[in-house]
């Protein structure tokens, strides 16, 4: 049978005869990674860019049109060892890198306006305590208004845009006291100006908007960054598949080009891709990522098959069918939509803290001018008192106060390997008080484990490594690497649902199952736990077995016991067999589980726990916990998880370890409190300065002075939370 | 103070043209690989047998 890759899915031509593919690439962290990839691929003849970019992990490749196939570059990357994947732009991240150019031009505008209404605004100041002509005053201020009004309606659009939809929407949001600051500010100083006035806020006016824009484009550069995560995670699932493109010929082609009715081949050791029923062969799959059952289920003629499920031993035919005719993922669509629903309703700190902010804000500049005009200022002396008010209680600080902590403490978490999925994630993480867990493939490592190396003569260990190394099924691969077998045995002949065997040394060897190595008895007497699959291995009479089964990660246990010196509740619920469940439960101490439930038992029990007013953490990674994943306050998942699951997950962790979750619980707790004293500082000095503003003796120089300080000592605060990601367990 | 005439529109003009470098550097695409380009710039260049061919 032949086989070809097929990439021109994800091929686009760059015009003047060139084509272009963006690869996600797996395992680049620095400077020497990208010079190596870059010479390495530029060195192929006809291509014309490669450029890899360090910040996203994407390599972006040009060449002329027709004379290379992309699977080059791929098996390139492979030499060099790193996995690259072909990467398709989805158009939700290309309209946030869109909106990522347009802050940052605002900001540019903005802060060049600053910094020369400034340069405008110092001479005044000083002038007005010494000599400054009238004259020469009216004109520093007309400059200024000739940079500011035009820059401020620029700069301005994101904040004006935002507070037009929500008054259109007849709510209101933080935009709109901004807009009506800047507005106002902005307003009165050409009125002042006009007046021949010793006052003028142009400087005010657009320094606010330059620290704010600055919080702004923080908030959306995380997002951009997540959303990039998310999309290389999507990548490098790979999810590809061997479709029938002829009788005997087939192609390994994206997911994305497989319609239903097409077939595709399912090998041995393969994870299915997409749903379908088997229309040939006969197989066992591994159903343990869909229903997170360790047991295998036999497939034949007719027995539906879902995207995730593994392959074990035979190899299979397989129909594609519409994703709506499945029960079981219909069924998982449906509770997900509905979580989903349900989660979007959660507040942010920092829209909750501007639904407060606002009508205070608007209240006290109105009292203090009625206050004026009853003391017996005149309308004018009051109404700029009263803007004066409300430029000073601006919310500079507090429009930084979350992003920087936000962007911070997002970095640290990739340290620890953490990948946030969502922007208000730490947030919610930080209120944790309960976590639970699926088992299969979260407490326990997705890849299979040899239990009972430690009681098989290193010899024999090795010999049965290499003689697996010729099976595909996933039971051998995990003896292969257990021995860390290299070679494999030359004339290893492998039998379809059997095992393998070899001669070597004129013995026969043999592994597999019990009756093929005739070593039925030596089980009987060795069960040693009901989940482990039970594979044998004979050197003629000399017999063993091997105790096969998915081990628990190796730091399971202490970040169990982390988490309960945290004071935050633990327990499993697992769609896995009772005596499984059982024996995780009991080797990790954890005192509360339930075995065997269904999508909607588990969101059943999240909610019960919500109606005690438990903060739920789920961390899950297989299809069936993706509604429970979207149910809870906040989810996690390994990168190992079922794509479906990932794409739900507010975080990813990353590797076999299970503390990640402990050091994202920790590092958000520690981003909460930062994101709460900063709007603590911001408040405090609204506390201050608003006193001031009321009493009219506010100068432009005051409300400057006042504002970039607390934006630098907000900013400053957020710093803190870099240091500190120590290890945890 | 007619030196004025002269330095306001100069302090104007540099800033600007401060403006318009960084719109430049932002439409040139310089800003969208901040960790990569931190290395580029100590990276020694390729070795003249390395080049494509």
């Amino acid at each position: 049978m032949q086989m070809t890759r097929d990439f021109s899915h994800y091929v686009r031509a760059a015009g003047a005869g060139l084509q272009h593919i963006d690869l996600a690439v797996e395992g680049v962290h620095c400077a020497g990674c990208m010079a190596k990839i870059e010479r390495s691929l530029s060195a192929i003849p006809d291509v014309t860019l490669a450029r890899l970019n360090l910040t996203d992990r994407r390599v972006a490749l040009e060449w002329k049109e027709g004379t290379l196939d992309p699977g080059r570059f791929i098996d390139r990357l492979e030499e060099l060892g790193y996995k690259a994947y072909p990467y398709e732009t989805e158009s939700a991240e290309a309209s946030e890198v869109a909106e990522g150019r347009l802050l940052l031009r605002c900001l540019g505008v903005a802060a060049f306006a600053t910094m020369n209404v400034m340069m405008l605004s110092i001479p005044v100041w000083s002038g007005n305590v010494s000599d400054m002509l009238p004259e020469q005053r009216d004109f520093f201020h007309w400059l200024s208004a000739l940079v500011a009004l035009p820059a401020a309606a620029y700069a301005g659009q994101p904040f004006f845009r935002s507070a037009w939809r929500a008054l259109s929407n007849k709510t209101t949001n933080m935009d709109v006291p901004i807009s009506i600051g800047v507005c106002l500010a902005l307003g009165m100083s050409v009125v002042e100006t006009v007046h021949h006035a010793e006052h003028a806020y142009f400087d005010a006016a657009m320094m606010l908007l330059a620290f704010l824009l600055v919080g702004r484009f923080l908030d959306q550069n995380m997002r951009r960054r997540t959303r990039a995560v998310a999309g290389n995670l999507a990548a490098l699932k790979a999810e590809t598949a061997a479709k029938f493109v002829g009788p005997d010929e087939i192609s390994q082609v994206p997911v994305a080009a497989i319609h239903s009715g097409d077939i595709v081949l399912l090998r041995p050791g393969e994870r299915c891709a997409v749903d379908g029923t088997v229309i040939e062969g006969r197989s066992e799959i591994d159903q343990s990522l869909i229903t997170g059952e360790t047991l295998y289920v036999t497939a034949e003629h007719g027995t539906p098959v879902y995207a995730g499920s593994m392959n074990i031993s035979g190899t299979l035919r397989v129909r594609v069918s519409a994703a709506s005719e499945a029960t079981l993922l219909a069924e998982i669509t449906r509770l997900l939509d509905n979580a989903l629903q349900a989660r979007s309703r959660y507040m942010r700190l920092a829209d909750r803290a501007s639904r407060l902010y606002a009508p205070v804000v608007h209240a006290t500049a109105l009292i203090t001018i009625l206050g004026w005009v009853i003391a017996g200022a005149s309308w004018h002396d009051a109404i700029v008192t009263g803007v004066a008010v409300l430029i000073i209680t601006c919310p500079c600080a507090l429009g930084l106060a979350i992003p920087t902590v936000q962007t911070i403490a997002s970095g640290a978490m990739f340290k620890s390997g953490v990948l946030l999925n969502s922007g208000d994630a730490i947030e919610r993480l930080a209120e944790v008080d309960h976590v639970i867990f699926d088992k299969t493939g979260t407490l326990t490592l997705p890849a299979l484990e040899v239990t009972n190396a430690a009681d098989i003569p290193a010899d024999i260990f090795q010999l049965a490594g290499r003689l697996a190394l010729s099976s595909h099924h996933p039971v051998a691969a995990a003896v292969a690497q257990a021995a860390g077998a290299k070679s494999p045995i030359l004339n290893a002949v492998e039998e379809a649902g059997q095992g393998v065997r070899a001669t070597v040394d004129d013995v026969e060897i043999r592994l597999g199952r019990r009756t093929f190595c005739s070593a039925e008895a030596l089980v009987s007497g060795n069960n040693l736990d009901p989940e482990a699959s039970i594979v044998a291995f004979s050197r003629g009479s000399e017999k063993v077995v091997f105790s096969v089964r998915q081990g628990l990660r190796p730091d399971a246990r202490a970040v169990i016991a982390a988490l309960k010196a945290r004071n935050i509740g633990i327990e499993i619920l697992s769609g896995d067999r009772e005596p499984a469940v059982i024996a995780a439960a009991h080797a990790l101490g954890i005192a509360e589980w339930r075995a065997g439930v269904t999508p909607a038992d588990k969101i059943a029990r999240i909610e019960e726990l919500k109606q005690r007013g438990a903060k739920v953490l789920m961390v899950g990674d297989g299809m069936n916990d993706a509604p429970s994943l979207a149910a809870a306050h906040v989810s996690m998942s390994p990168i190992s998880a079922a794509h479906l699951s990932q794409a739900t997950a507010d975080l990813v962790f990353l590797g076999r370890p299970l503390a990640p979750v402990v050091a994202a619980i920790d590092s958000a707790r520690k981003a909460l409190h930062l994101m709460r004293q900063n709007l603590w500082l911001a408040i405090g000095y609204n506390v201050l300065a608003v006193p001031v503003a009321i009493s009219g003796v506010v100068t432009p120089l005051i409300a400057a002075a006042a504002m970039s300080g607390s934006s630098i000592l907000v900013m400053l605060n957020s710093l803190r939370a870099r240091s500190g990601s120590r290890e945890i367990v | 103070m007619e030196i004025l005439v002269i330095l306001v529109p100069l302090a104007l003009a540099l800033g600007g043209a401060g403006l318009v470098a960084f719109l430049w550097s932002l439409r040139s695409g310089q800003y969208d690989d901040l960790d990569g380009a931190a290395w580029r710039a100590i990276a020694d260049d390729d070795p003249p047998q390395d080049r494509s061919v």
